[in-house]
């Protein structure tokens, strides 16, 4: 099956009802996008399928057939989101830190406090308590938007 | 544990006649749209079956369209969908506030109206705004063509409806309402969080109510209508509404909350949907 992850298309042999977060660590070895619940509820896995953000443990890869996928690996590591968590230590221990960032990433520049609640509504994080996620994501650009 | 996915069949139709055909001749498939529920399944090891139908290569059944003041919102309507449409937010506003309510963002653009009424949970967010806006499911199967069924004599039980297993439902069709519409989910959080208590109401010279996670099934409230139709106090229709629903106990919440909320949900609604904010109830 083919489909373009991270702008380079690729051909995957996986059974149809894998998830594609499986596909995705197991078929691509990008591991950046990672498990915590399985169920939908934490957000960890978040990535973007055609610029939409979707929990990849709930999407069977038949259902990316074709589309094209973003993943944390894909934003290269210098990519203002992930220097603004690193400067406002907007990670503690890491593991929802890569699906923050993809449901913050369609927000594009300068969000409102209240887009960003709202963006990161299904993601959890059990280190940071948020405040610092919030400030990473609306300062990525220059100054906080006003809220 | 969760299921080993890899013997799993996954059909992939090139048209709705392909995919009737598949539920026809496969009695036992699984329709799949957005999988929010479907996968949740899976990862948890109660797998719905081992033959899959995937519905979403049929675009044609995401579309939202309006004819003769009949709104049709396809199955496959997302509820990101459904809070972008520009006709739904003008004819059904109640829909768009409930679809806000549902999950997170990664749900909502995921999880479809048709999933949420097939799903059939008495915990379904849009249920009772369905019931309410007196909607119709319109089904479809390779034996009997389309039918339609008015959604408030849809489910029959517990997850049980009068869908055929070998039916889809198609879309969901709204006449237009008439009078103030209102939503009010009432959970743990806001977003993620199954519902304890949601009700759907529409004011006008014929009220109408409904209540979600109180039954086995969405419930429409024909007491406490005819009572605020006949004039009756706001009072008086909460003792009524506490006569007709019996929640019960369970891990989200106890009967006895769940009844205290319907009542303190029919005041807020009544005062929300007042046409003077004066006029005292
Ligand atoms: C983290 C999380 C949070 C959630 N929060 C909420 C919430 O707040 N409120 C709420 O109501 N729900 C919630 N849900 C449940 C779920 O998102 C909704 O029920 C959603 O509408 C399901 O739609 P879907 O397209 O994903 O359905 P799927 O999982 O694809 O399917 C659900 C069921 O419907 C059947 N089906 C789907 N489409 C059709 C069709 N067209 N014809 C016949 N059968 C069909 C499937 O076979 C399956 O049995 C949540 C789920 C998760 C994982
Ligand atoms: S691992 Fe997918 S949402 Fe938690
Ligand atoms: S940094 Fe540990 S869960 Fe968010």
């Amino acid at each position: 099956m083919r489909l373009t992850v991270n702008g380079t298309p690729v051909e995957v042999d996986a059974p149809p009802m894998k998830r594609l977060l499986d596909v995705l660590r197991e078929d691509c070895s990008l591991t950046g996008t990672k498990e915590g619940c399985g169920e939908g509820e934490c957000g960890a896995c978040t990535v973007l399928v055609d610029g939409v953000a979707v929990a990849s443990c709930l999407v069977p890869f038949a259902q990316a057939a074709g589309a094209s996928i973003t993943t944390i690996e894909g934003l290269g590591g210098n990519h203002p989101l992930q220097v603004a968590f690193m400067r406002e230590v907007g990670a503690q221990c890491g593991i929802c830190t890569p699906g923050m960032i993809m449901a913050a990433l369609p927000l594009g520049p300068k969000p409102s406090l209240a887009k960003v609640k709202d963006a990161l509504a299904g993601n959890l994080c059990r280190c940071t308590g948020y405040e610092a996620i919030y400030r990473a994501i609306r300062s990525a650009w220059g100054e906080q938007a006003p809220t | 544990m969760r299921t080993a996915l890899s013997a799993f069949h996954l059909h992939r139709p090139r048209s709705l006649t392909d995919a009737l055909r598949v539920m026809r001749e496969e009695p036992a498939t699984v329709p799949l749209a957005g999988c929010t529920d479907v996968f949740v399944a899976l990862n948890a090891g109660t797998p719905p079956g081992t033959h899959y139908l995937d519905l979403t290569p049929l675009g044609g059944l995401a579309r939202i369209a309006e004819k003769d003041g009949v709104l049709s919102i396809g199955a496959l309507a997302t509820y990101t969908a459904i809070i972008k449409s520009r006709l739904v937010r003008q004819q059904l506003p109640m829909l768009v506030a409930a679809a806000r309510e549902v999950g997170g963002a990664q749900i909502q653009n995921r999880g479809t109206l048709g999933g949420n009424v097939a799903n059939a949970s008495p915990a379904g967010d849009t249920l009772p705004v369905l019931a309410v806006a007196e909607a119709v499911v319109v089904l479809r199967s390779a034996a009997d063509g389309e039918r339609r069924v008015p959604f408030t004599s849809f489910y029959t039980g517990y997850r049980a409806s009068v869908r055929h297993p070998d039916e889809l439902i198609v879309a969901l069709e709204f006449p237009p309402v008439e009078g103030k519409q209102w939503f009010r989910k009432v959970g743990t959080r806001a977003a993620q969080a199954i519902s304890k208590v949601m009700m759907a109401g529409v004011r006008s010279s014929r009220p109408r109510l409904a209540l979600g996670s109180v039954a086995a099934t969405v419930v429409r409230l024909p007491r406490a209508e005819a009572a605020l139709a006949g004039g009756a106090s706001i009072d008086e229709a909460v003792r009524i509404l506490s006569g007709e629903i019996t929640p019960i106990d369970d891990i989200r919440s106890t009967a006895e909350y769940r009844l205290a909320v319907a009542g303190n949900l029919l005041r807020a609604y009544w005062r929300d949907t007042a046409v003077t904010v004066l006029k005292s109830d």
